[in-house]
């Protein structure tokens, strides 16, 4: 199918600015403000649909927006992988904005215009990155979600809300300018532009005879320039900037940064390396062995954090490198498992983190320990746990079984033993420290202050508003691992163009 | 005449460049019979505005195909000495004469409540320093240059002795020396070139061949008073203090005018004079901008004078310039002029920025204006940008122009390249410290906030920006936007000049190439050391 070049692209990342403004000047009436924040979501998610057929069908869309040098523009070009990551953090944000109310005002938050706004010019960031055509408009991209995230993080203004924002900043700028901005003019220098290739994922933009030293150092920086990506040892800023308020933790660091972060890095590697020339220069088993390692110590470390927010930090750590590491494995399997994990992370763990949320507005409790008999008071959201958590092991029948069974394949066709053991590692050690929650819940010893407490904790309606959107992301993420059609044929024109 | 084969002399329907230089200098005079204070300052504020719209033509009658200086007018001045009053633009110095006519308006308005006396003299000097800055850049004239390079010299010393804060002595003599010690050298240059040559004529100068010995003596002399001027390490000392006593209007003048001088300079002299030279000298240049960049985005990082940070970080700006300029390539080339005229928008910008805050709570210190979020929101908000374009942030002016100049680094050498990257980082650290100490909290880290806590901290409240402020920022964020995302219009400007500047430096250095018998054995060895690791 053919590339249809269109204006209507820019939509997609424009709706959620046009929210941002809509939402400044309302900030006076919270109800007007909420709903603006809610139809800018729904629309971006109907824009990012309009655009669906298409893309199944094969084809492309495409557009330059500005040219600043030659082969460095401002370009969005829209394939398989990019409206993935568009829709599916298109349609979280609907359920994000409801999640929003209940959760703001809830707490009766401060500066909540101030959020709102920050929250939707970083959604729209993360569709311009998604929709990116060239590396420089990812960057360009990538940068606006940093800076527009630091106020959502700093957002209770406290010492350690600073502490915690200054390092995420501090990681993500000093990454970003000391690794991605030499790498793309080194990119530049070596391919004389930097649009990605359009052709399939074989080929990278790269010529024949490119200096291979330059393309692994570019490579390598590129790997820990997108720091958004978790890849340890440059994570430590995703504990630090869980102080920010759960929302912004369930949206942005579940869904919108992190994955920024790995969509760029799987883009990077997929349409400007080429699986071909990481192959030949042995990077993709590199990287693979090289995100193991997070995989693995970042659940070791999830097991011994019992503030549920930081245990579900390391989880996203530990799971983001899923994504990497089914692309650097190179296979077509591997491939889909990985890129098909960008959604089915997204809806688990969204989840989670609604719950944390819900939790802590319902009962203030953050600490695993204090979770005893919870599963009574809250059944909804701690079922809802459950079938998210199940979904995070890869129990079948969920969405995390169908990345891993792929991951599993990507592993045997490359016959790597190793990469098999760390998945089968890995999945124990994700039961390992998400079971115990939900027993605790249900099971658990009931804490000495909530004796005698009883009745549901959901009834109230600004509770409400935070327990169904988790319900309906849960229930997703259980259909994805059902019916896991949709996501893998847009994968399929993807890896197969 | 020969001298015509250079020029493309004026077709518009007035002397564009003569009229450009000489409004502001008439209105100087006149504004001298003025004695109201308002009716000064509308006066002014016309007299620019008059000059830059007057300047409009030389963009948009600007002819991109040709490498002569355009819109030239010539008239015989000294016949006894063949001296011609000739002036005309090339690719390179349009720009900075439109930046120059662009933004003195803004350092009027700025002025508005700043400048508490002697209003009247203040005009003046800055219309005359006006008239001699754009004399500079329209020179073709060795000795017109020099006039107008030594002018700028006295309103630029009255604007900080006489307006500036409390260590304006130091400061105004600092700079005072600093740039006549500069100055001399090029007189001597200019000396030595027309004994040589028997002319003034800028664009037959640099036609000439010279010896390599010649050359760089030559190349010396200017690229020492250039060096000063734009100001190179370590020669960047009288930046600071200057910049820090400066009332905002001189702080917006110097870095966003004055500085660009050296860099002309280096383009207009340097180069095509002294190819084989410049050649030559290129890997010690190249090391001298690597150390402005680092060293003064390292001093930057740790000031707490809001002023002096911008004044450091100009070191460091002004170092891409050079590295840029010392690449020899297109796009170094390319990515020093940008970065010029992006670096007088954006600090011109910043500096206004810290004029504003300045009348409002009487303070430059970071600690002093702080946690400003709350407070003046429209004021943070353009702060925020400036201070992003400044970090050379994606989609902002200042990004095209570091991004052009890295190109041409990682072009020539991937270790110049990678030894230019910490002052990027640098520049992400020091603007992102202000911006975060501005905006959010003071550097105790005192925790949460409320407005009415904030205006007990300040002791009086805060007003946020007014009309004439926001029209300010506001032309100015936009070309900030502009080139950021749309730099063509520029680079086309600036592309037939580029490319004829590299054709001399390549022809020039093929002609007399450097003998390696001929005597300066040590400097070669080193050189030739030099020469191996760059070209990594």
């Amino acid at each position: 199918m053919d590339t249809i070049i269109t204006s209507k692209i820019l939509l997609t990342s424009a709706l959620p600015m046009l929210t941002a403004l809509l939402v400044m000047f309302s900030g006076k009436k919270p109800n007007l403000r909420e709903s603006w924040s809610i139809i800018g979501a729904l629309l971006t998610f109907l824009s990012v649909l309009n655009l669906l057929p298409h893309i199944l069908a094969g084809g492309a869309y495409e557009f330059t927006l500005a040219t600043l040098y030659p082969g460095v523009n401002i370009k969005f070009h829209l394939d398989g992988l990019g409206i993935m990551f568009a829709g599916t953090a298109s349609f979280l944000w609907i359920l994000a904005g409801f999640y929003c109310i209940g959760y703001m005002r809830g707490l009766d938050e401060h500066a909540q215009t101030r959020f709102y706004v920050c929250y939707a010019v970083s959604v729209g960031a993360a569709m311009g990155a998604a929709f990116a055509g060239n590396l420089f408009t990812l960057y360009l991209f990538y940068e606006i979600v940093s800076i527009f995230t630091y106020p959502l993080v700093a957002h209770h203004q406290d010492s350690e809300g600073y502490e915690g924002a200054r390092k995420y900043i501090v990681y993500l700028m000093f990454t970003s300018k000391a690794f991605l901005l030499p790498a793309m003019v080194i990119i530049y220098v070596q391919c004389g532009t930097l649009d990605f290739c359009y052709t399939g994922i074989v080929n990278g933009i790269f010529p024949e005879g490119a200096n291979k030293l330059l393309v692994v150092v570019s490579y390598l920086l590129c790997l820990f320039g997108f720091a958004k990506a978790g890849i340890m040892p440059l994570h430590n800023w995703l504990p630090s900037a869980m102080v920010a308020p759960t929302p912004v933790s369930a949206l942005l660091h579940a869904v919108v940064v992190v994955k920024v972060g790995v969509f760029s890095t799987c883009r990077v590697m997929l349409s400007v390396f080429g699986i071909q020339l990481l192959q030949d220069l042995n990077l993709g088993i590199f990287t693979a062995y090289f995100v193991s390692f997070t995989i693995i110590t970042a659940s070791i470390i999830a097991l011994s954090k019992s503030n549920l927010k930081a245990r579900l930090a390391y989880s996203t750590i530990s799971q983001l490198s899923y994504i990497i590491l089914g692309v650097a494995m190179l296979t077509p399997n591997s491939i889909t498992g990985g890129l098909v994990h960008i959604a089915n992370h997204a809806f688990s763990k969204i989840t989670l983190f609604f719950c944390a949320g819900a939790i802590f507005v319902a009962c203030g409790k953050k600490d695993i320990k204090e979770f005893g008999g919870l599963g009574y008071r809250m059944p909804i959201t701690m079922i809802a746990f459950g079938l998210a958590s199940l979904s995070m092991i890869g129990v079948p029948g969920s969405a995390g079984f169908v990345t891993k069974w792929f991951l599993a394949l990507g592993a045997m066709d490359i016959s790597s033993i190793g990469l098999l053991v760390v998945l089968l590692a890995s999945s124990l050690l994700n039961a390992g420290y998400f079971v115990p929650i939900f027993l605790k819940a249900f099971f658990g010893k009931v804490a000495p202050v909530d004796q005698g407490l009883s009745g549901s904790l959901e009834s109230k309606p600004l509770i409400m508003f935070m327990v169904v959107p988790l319900l309906i992301t849960s229930i997703i993420s259980i259909i994805l691992g059902i019916y896991p059609d949709l996501f893998l044929k847009i994968i399929n024109v993807m890896v197969g163009a | 005449m020969h001298m015509e084969k250079y020029l493309i002399l004026n077709t518009l329907s007035y002397p564009v460049l003569s009229a450009i230089m000489l409004v502001p200098l008439v209105g100087a005079l006149i504004s001298l019979l003025i004695k109201d204070e308002q009716r000064l300052k509308v006066f002014g504020l016309l007299v620019t505005l008059v000059t830059f719209v007057l300047s409009l033509p030389l963009f948009t009658c600007f002819d991109l195909h040709t490498v002569k200086y355009q819109f030239a007018e010539l008239r015989p001045w000294f016949s006894l000495l063949k001296l011609n009053y000739v002036v005309g633009v090339d690719g390179i110095s349009v720009l900075l004469v439109l930046l120059t006519t662009f933004i003195m308006p803004f350092c009027i308005l700025c002025s508005w409540r700043y400048i508490a006396k002697r209003l009247g003299e203040f005009i003046f000097v800055v219309l005359v320093m006006e008239t001699a800055m754009i004399g500079v850049f329209i020179s073709l004239n060795t000795v017109l240059f020099y006039i107008f390079w030594e002018a700028m010299l006295i309103p630029m010393f009255l604007l900080i002795a006489v307006w500036g804060g409390a260590r304006k002595d130091y400061a105004s003599i600092k700079f005072f020396l600093y740039t006549l010690c500069g100055s001399i050298f090029l007189l001597v240059a200019i000396v030595a070139l027309y004994i040589k040559t028997g002319t003034f004529f800028i664009p037959a100068l640099m036609d000439q061949e010279y010896s390599f010995a010649y050359q760089m003596w030559i190349f010396l002399a200017c690229a020492l008073a250039f060096a000063i001027k734009i100001p190179m390490y370590p020669v960047h000392t009288w930046l600071p203090a200057a910049h820090v006593e400066a009332p905002t209007a001189g702080s917006v003048i110097l870095a966003s005018i004055l500085l660009k001088m050296g860099g002309y300079g280096f383009l207009r002299f340097c180069l095509p004079m002294a190819p084989a030279a410049t050649l030559y000298c290129m890997p010690y240049l190249i090391a001298l901008s690597l150390i402005s960049i680092i060293f003064g985005g390292y001093l930057a990082l740790g000031q707490t004078d809001i002023k002096k940070l911008i004044a450091y970080s100009s070191v460091g700006h002004m170092g891409f310039v050079t590295l840029g300029i010392f690449l020899l390539n297109d796009q170094g080339l390319k990515g020093a002029i940008l970065q010029m005229i992006n670096h007088g928008i954006t600090t011109g910008g910043l500096f206004i920025m810290v004029g504003m805050i300045y009348e409002r709570t009487h303070s430059r210190e970071i600690a002093d204006n702080s946690a400003l979020g709350m407070i003046i929101p429209i004021y943070v908000t353009f702060l925020g940008i400036f201070c992003l374009s400044s970090l050379a942030f994606p989609g902002t002016n200042s990004f095209v122009g570091e991004f052009l100049v890295l190109l041409g680094a990682f072009k020539k050498s991937a270790v110049v390249g990678f030894l230019a990257i910490p002052g990027a980082i640098l520049a992400a650290a020091y603007m992102l410290r202000l911006l975060q100490r501005m905006v959010w909290h003071d550097s105790d880290g005192h925790g949460h906030h409320h407005d009415e806590a904030d205006s007990e901290d300040h002791g009086h409240a805060l007003t946020d920006l007014n009309f004439r402020e926001i029209s300010m920022v506001v032309v100015l964020t936009f070309f900030v936007f502009w080139i950021g995302l749309y730099p063509t219009p520029l680079l086309k400007i600036m592309d037939a000049s580029v490319a004829h500047l590299l054709q001399q430096i390549s022809a020039g250095g093929a002609v007399s190439p450097v003998d390696p018998h001929a005597g300066h054995h040590a400097l070669l060895e080193f050189g030739s050391w030099f020469k191996q690791i760059m070209t990594f």
